[in-house]
């Protein structure tokens, strides 16, 4: 396998990251951001990436990853679709337009379409709980979505 | 009617913006702060009562004072960690006046003698955090930040941090976990963040629209403050509202507001074709209350209190009458499931075995003693923990039982749902 190697303009944000804050392990949770950016996931080779070009050891920058869930530890589409079920947003109906999505695009919830492009996951409370039901488009919010909304939502981003 | 002391221009166009705040007479907070002497502002905002509005509701002015009184570096941090569910004022307040955030930490950074603060923000939360970071870019280039704010030769430094998906980071110790690189863990207090948080060092983390109210409190002092509320609770709160109801949104009215006026004016009363049925006041935590008991109250931490429930975060749920309790129970408990951060053992096979009894009853793959069963589970979870997330689960359970047993015992008896609706608990879903 080919070795993971991180672009220099990454590198460059990451160094900068390490002497931002008081600690240099502040610049974790930034640096995963950047790398999933690059890679789409945090497997156990971006984790040994960072580890080196961070000098902090892979079992700290690994439980930084687990811990927290928007590092995806297993592949996603390139649109990564989550809408929030919890409370506020099942009472008007956020449950169905997560199973509308799945149907709609033909995937089940957690897996990529063959095609690589769509990830359908089902989310805790993202805040946006009185324009529900909601969806996440990796970094943007689309609310308020009716059937209609979903569907010229994914034409979008077709 | 809602009384908009701190939403007051969130209506204007550019109020996000450095000039817009101005315009609307932004920053002149802070000019009348810096004149001051800081423990005048801590005294002025432990005399306006302002508790904290993140969901403990504890006095601000009392926290501050909290400080030991050494020459150690302190630490002020903004928690706009926000993620209890049924809230997202935070998230409203740093979209449309990050200034006035800002504003009240420099003013509160001054009071505390704090040269360097932090906003932390939850990883989902994008455009805020992009709004914040060019408000903060905006306030450096103005003077309101860094060396010699206004030539008070107070230095003070503001950074944003982005979290990465975590409910329990919004517990403050947790918070500080996360924002020194670690898991975002929750600590053992005492020690108490104002002793020893950050990098060890004495800490305070307030909550956005505490530190926003801190804005308009040294505006217009605290005896204008007392005007709004109660004794006990002082000014405005700002109400996050979902469910079922014609304007779903986020207001702000005084405290001891009564639900009943809040539910018909503010919200716009229910959906046509929805009945009101319960409500849970401050945040998905916080014990429900039935139609009858939520339609005599009124929104203040007092009156909650003594219903027995919180006002929390101010996350109001409105939930109505096609809704089922064990469906509802069972989504709770798989959040609080899936937040649990493991330390603590009651909570990490607590809230398992909350979700799996919610699940299985839904399912009416359980026996009629599963009910007892279930609220036994909860009650052994409380204060046993390191942190409240255990008894952030164990409450709403308790109360559901309490208040709705007639529903988990219909789909254990029934093998199927009581409520004509869309309950996703029963065995088909």
């Amino acid at each position: 396998m080919e070795k993971l190697k991180l672009p220099e303009k990454s590198k460059t944000y990451i160094q900068n990251e390490l002497k931002r804050y008081e600690t240099r392990e502040s610049a974790l949770i930034p640096a995963l951001f950047e790398a999933q950016k690059v890679f789409g996931l945090i497997s156990p080779e971006v984790v040994d990436v960072l580890a080196m070009e961070m000098d902090i050891p892979p079992s700290r920058v690994n439980e930084v990853a687990q811990f927290y869930t928007m590092f995806n530890k297993t592949p996603v589409g390139k649109y990564h679709i989550q809408i929030c079920t919890n409370i506020s947003c099942a009472m008007v109906g956020a449950r169905e337009t997560a199973e509308m999505f799945c149907k709609k695009i033909g995937v089940g919830f957690d897996e990529v379409t063959a095609d690589g492009r769509f990830t359908v996951s089902k989310v805790e409370c993202l805040g946006s709980c009185g324009t529900a039901p909601m969806a996440q488009v990796n970094d943007d919010y689309h609310e308020n979505l009716t059937e209609d909304g979903v569907v010229k939502l994914l034409e979008k981003l077709k | 009617m809602e009384n908009r002391l701190l939403l007051k221009h969130y209506n204007e166009p550019g109020y996000h913006t450095l000039d817009g705040y101005v315009k609307f007479g932004g920053y002149t907070a802070l000019k009348k702060a810096l004149k001051m002497k800081p423990e005048d502002i801590i005294t002025e905002v432990k005399n306006s009562g302002l508790r904290g509005r993140g969901g403990a509701g504890f006095s601000t002015g009392m926290k501050w004072s909290f400080l030991p009184n050494n020459n150690e570096p302190r630490y002020l941090l903004c928690n706009a960690d926000e993620g209890e569910p049924g809230t997202f004022k935070d998230r409203y307040m740093m979209e449309l006046a990050p200034h006035q955030v800002i504003e009240g930490m420099i003013c509160s950074a001054f009071a505390i003698k704090s040269k360097k603060s932090y906003i932390y923000i939850r990883g989902e939360y994008y455009k805020p955090y992009k709004i914040v970071e060019k408000a903060i870019q905006e306030a450096y280039k103005a003077g309101f930040l860094g060396k010699n704010i206004l030539g008070s030769g107070f230095d003070h430094d503001l950074d944003v941090y982005r979290g990465a998906g975590a409910y329990i980071v919004g517990e403050e110790t947790a918070l500080i976990s996360s924002l020194e690189g670690k898991k975002g863990q929750p600590k053992l207090k005492p020690p108490f963040p104002a002793v020893q948080g950050y990098l060890r060092k004495p800490t305070i983390v307030n909550n956005v629209e505490t530190l926003a109210a801190v804005t308009w409190i040294l505006n217009n002092g605290a005896a204008a403050y007392r005007k709004f509320g109660t004794e006990k609770s002082t000014g405005t709160k700002v109400y996050s509202v979902s469910g079922n109801i014609n304007k779903p949104g986020v207001y702000e009215v005084d405290l001891a507001y009564p639900f009943k006026d809040f539910l018909e004016n503010e919200c716009g009363g229910m959906k046509e074709g929805f009945k009101f049925k319960a409500l849970i006041p401050g945040g998905s935590s916080c014990p429900v209350l039935t139609a009858e008991e939520a339609l005599k109250s009124t929104l203040d931490y007092e009156n909650m209190a003594s219903l027995g429930t919180m006002l929390g975060s101010g996350g109001v749920i409105i939930i109505d009458d096609k809704q089922c309790m064990v469906d509802l129970l069972n989504v709770l408990m798989h959040f609080y499931h899936h937040e649990s951060c493991g330390q603590c053992t009651p909570c990490r096979e607590g809230t398992g075995w909350l979700e799996k009894l919610t699940s299985s009853i839904g399912k009416g793959k359980s026996q009629l003693d599963d009910v007892a069963t279930l609220d036994k589970v909860a009650r052994h979870m409380m204060g046993t923990t390191i942190c409240a997330l255990s008894d952030a689960a164990a409450l709403p359970v308790v109360s559901f039982l309490s208040k709705f047993k007639d529903e988990f015992e219909y789909h254990i008896r029934e093998k199927r749902c009581k409520v004509k609706g869309n309950c996703h608990a029963q065995a088909h879903h």
